[in-house]
């Protein structure tokens, strides 16, 4: 029956302003309504824990850059309706080969090498998904096994110590002044995100990759080259991230990042990126992001255990994307 | 006197309070042929849905058979005899044709298991009541916009249903299958199954059509009897006011010693573009006249770069050019206005100016500081196009999937001509599209021309081939067969006989 509606019957049913703003306002807006509603929650009732001293609210930044910075790329790959699992992989290798190069040849090498590490991954995901056609979601599940293999590998599972202290002021661990370098890789990874996505012909072209390929094509769009693109971006991204994980544990180790594709992709998706392409804002995106670390931190300062934290959040997340990412039939 | 099937009244209908219908009232006959008219976004397709159950209005109420009736959904409308053939294409396209047909009421094997095999048997037939020649297991992703039209048509005469709505069924058929499906209405109108239909095809609507409704700016104008209204007539009560213009016949001879504007030679594409070459020059309005799966849109996709070519030449302006994707088509200064719309056309979740914008984006016409892209220059000529086609809209940032068909088709026009192409290429550009409004497309398309473009039309309205191109080329079977001076041809009728002609002659 469904297939008979061009358009969504319930998407029309107007009988008022209500039910205008009902549906519209709330599904745009709904990660800074829920972002707004929980801190208002956890200001309330974590008040005593200490959830407002400014040192909490830098750590919750601290602790959310890592993902806020992939969950920026993420934007572009979900926008271009494909997807990256190997994110988390990738940035627990390039912490990985950063601290050992660091550790040989200084650091100027070590974030090469680190950087190196992403475009490597990005160029083979992105050919194996553009060139040889194999689904995103397979090829990047494989890669996450391959990256977090290789990472195990090389380090016989064993952290990498990082003692350079100028790479650990750079990547994470420095303040200037008060702010955390660390909230200084978001804000980056916010402007330019944002600038890239709604105003170069790059993001128009990634949306409208993802809005409808075929005639992205007919539009002249070399839509393979848009998506390969965006997969280099993504892991060199994630390798960053890798490195910002580093600098922040002063280590590099494979599991740095484990699973943190999780919470990118629901980052995004809260943010009120199209899971199947065509819409995306980097700016919901790093709210998405801070609203996930909200959470974490609220669910520790409960004194919740780390089972109950997992449902909770689990349960959010879910929520909130259900709020926003359902497919609106076309 | 015939009894009223349907009775809609003071039907009021709003979209985010812009009224679109205004208490309209329609009647349909037992029995009869009605055809609803009225130019782009005039409210047909809406006043359809909410007989479809797709819609329901804020006011007015709908009587079948004399009794009052509430639709609130598709299957309240199917359980009162109601089929309809949409606009928008809903076939699902992984599904083969048969499986479309039958969606929801599929044959079941002796274990209740879905049995493709009866079905397709079962569409078999129906196709060839239709006189369509089409594999029924075939997935609808393989077909050309034709035969998905008559999968469609052929999924909603399936259902046996009383009341039959056909929104723009014609749009992409050609004149052959346009007459089969007129004699199946025929003998469903025989049978007492009442028929609304709805096309922008003056001369259709005089052939099939007892009755005419016209309705303009969400309301109902007129409901009468064809046999008392002229052609002109009806066009007057569509439009609001008499349609003075008329396109122009060039008079334009062209030099075949000049240097051409495009120059094709021995083109070959997958079997279907088999050794095409052809000449347009500056001025010049070449039509490509086929039946449907001749090969036109195989061999204009090929010429633009969305298949490129395997053997054989592009010269533009005496220069030869490699096109081998749709930018390097773009780069030649070609345009491109695709058949279907919804698939190769736009994206239907974006905005007008979203669409509207990607040709230039692409060829970087549109950058400042070499970086960023200029809405501010976007959003001026998005709006000029507007105004100069009349796309209804309250802006340009409105979604091109709550336009009305015809509008939509106008962004895809605006998205090419934007681009300022030395060649336009356009396969049916006027399918949905009103008269005013085609009239002033094949003006526009005149104009190119009498600047000194090219331009090459595939139309399925023969018509309208005729009364734009300098130059008919027919093609068969990925060939062209046969070329001419439009002046040589005497009648529509003449043509058509060609253009049958030449798929006998095989
Ligand atoms: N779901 C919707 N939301 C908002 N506006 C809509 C929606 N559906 C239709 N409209 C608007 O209602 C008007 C009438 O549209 P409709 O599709 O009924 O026109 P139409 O007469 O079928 O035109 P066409 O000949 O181009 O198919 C148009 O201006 C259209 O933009
Ligand atoms: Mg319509």
């Amino acid at each position: 029956m469904s297939n008979l509606n061009p358009i969504s019957p319930s998407s029309d049913n107007s009988n008022g302003f209500s039910r205008f703003i009902k549906k519209f306002y709330w599904r745009d807006y709904v990660v800074y309504i829920t972002f707004v509603v929980i801190f208002l929650i956890f200001s309330g009732s974590l008040f005593k824990m200490g959830f407002l001293s400014p040192n909490n609210l830098l750590n919750i930044l601290r602790q959310t850059a890592t993902i806020s910075v992939m969950a920026v790329a993420m934007t572009f790959v979900l926008a271009a309706a494909e997807i990256d699992l190997s994110v988390g992989a990738v940035a627990g290798l390039a912490s990985v080969t950063t601290a050992i190069i660091i550790g040989q040849f200084g650091i100027l090498a070590g974030i090469l090498a680190g950087l190196l590490t992403g475009v490597l991954i990005g160029l083979l995901n992105g050919f194996l998904i553009t060139k040889v056609g194999i689904p995103s979601f397979l090829v990047t599940l494989g890669m996450q096994g391959v990256a977090t293999g290789t990472a195990m590998w090389i380090t016989k599972t064993a952290p990498i110590p990082i003692a350079n202290e100028t790479y650990t002021f750079i990547f994470g661990s420095g303040n200037v002044g008060i702010i955390p370098t660390l909230f200084i890789w978001t804000i980056l990874a916010l402007l330019i995100g944002h600038a890239c996505l709604k105003s170069t012909p790059f993001g128009r072209q990634v949306l409208a990759t993802g809005g409808n390929e075929t005639a992205a094509r007919y539009s002249g769009i070399n839509t393979k080259k848009i998506k390969y693109i965006t997969f280099v971006i993504m892991s060199v991204v994630s390798s960053i991230s890798g490195m910002l994980y580093a600098g922040r544990l002063h280590s590099g180790r494979f599991q740095w990042g484990q699973g943190d594709e999780l919470s990118v992709i629901a980052a995004v998706v809260l943010g009120g990126t199209s899971l199947f392409g065509g819409k995306g804002s980097v700016i919901g995106t790093i709210i998405g992001a801070i609203l996930i670390g909200l959470i974490n931190n609220g669910l520790i300062l409960m004194g919740l255990e780390a089972s109950q934290q997992m449902i909770v959040r689990g349960a959010i997340i879910i929520l909130a994307v259900a709020l926003t990412g359902r497919k609106t039939q076309s | 006197m015939t009894p009223a099937i349907i009775e809609m009244k003071r039907i009021t209908k709003e979209f985010n309070h812009i009224r679109v219908l205004d208490h309209i009232n329609f009647e349909l006959l037992q029995g009869e042929i009605h055809a609803l008219l009225g130019e782009n976004g005039a409210g047909k397709s809406t006043l359809m849905k909410i007989l479809r159950g797709i819609y329901q209005p804020e006011e007015g109420e709908i009587l079948i058979n004399g009794k009052a009736v509430t639709i609130n959904s598709p299957s309240d409308s199917r359980l009162n005899g109601i089929s309809m053939v949409f606009q928008e294409f809903s076939l699902i396209p992984s599904l083969t044709v048969a499986q479309n047909i039958f969606l929801t009421r599929e044959s079941r094997s002796k274990l209740g298991l879905i049995n493709d095999r009866i079905d397709e048997k079962k569409a078999s037939i129906l196709l060839h009541e239709m006189g369509v020649d089409l594999d029924p297991s075939l997935p609808v992703e393989q077909l050309s916009t034709g035969y998905r039209q008559l999968t469609e048509i052929v999924a909603a005469l399936s259902q046996d249903a009383q009341i039959l709505i056909l929104d723009e069924p014609t749009a992409s058929l050609t004149h052959t299958e346009t007459m089969t499906l007129f004699g199946l209405l025929r003998k469903l109108k025989e049978r007492g199954i009442s028929i609304i239909y709805i096309s922008h095809r003056m001369e259709e609507i005089f052939q099939i059509a007892d009755r005419i409704t016209v309705l303009r700016d969400g309301k109902n104008i007129i409901t009468e009897q064809v046999q008392n209204l002229s052609i002109q007539q009806v066009i007057e009560h569509i439009l609001g006011h008499k349609d003075v213009r008329e396109i122009k016949k060039s008079t334009y001879l062209v030099d075949p010693t000049a240097t051409p504007l495009l120059e094709v030679n021995h083109l070959n594409c997958n079997q279907e573009v088999c050794d095409v070459s052809f000449k347009l020059f500056a001025g010049e309005v070449l039509g490509l006249a086929g039946l449907m799966g001749s090969g036109r849109t195989e061999l204009v996709q090929t010429i633009f770069g969305i298949t490129p070519a395997q053997s054989g030449d592009i010269k533009v302006k005496g220069k030869k050019v490699r096109i081998n994707d749709a930018k390097s088509g773009m780069k030649a200064k070609i345009a491109f206005i695709p058949e279907d719309r919804r698939l190769q056309g736009l994206s239907t979740m974006h905005s007008i100016k979203e669409n509207f914008e990607l040709p230039l984006i692409n060829l970087r016409k549109l950058e400042k500081h070499k970086i960023f892209v200029d809405d501010h220059k976007i959003v001026a000529l998005a709006n000029g196009f507007v105004e100069k086609l009349q796309i209804k809209c309250d802006s340009i940032d409105k979604e091109i999937r709550l336009l009305s068909g015809g509008n939509q088709q106008k962004v895809v026009i605006a998205k090419w001509l934007s681009t300022e192409p030395d060649i336009l290429i356009m396969d049916e550009p006027t399918a949905g599209v009103d008269i005013g409004t085609k009239t002033e497309i094949l003006e526009m398309a005149r104009n190119l021309a009498n600047e000194g473009k090219g331009v090459v039309i595939i139309s399925s309205e023969l018509q309208e081939l005729l009364s734009i191109s300098d130059r008919i080329v027919i093609i068969k079977n990925g060939s062209i067969v046969d070329e001419m001076l439009r002046t040589e041809v005497k009648s529509e009728d003449k043509l058509h006989q060609i253009i049958q002609g030449a798929q006998a002659s095989v």
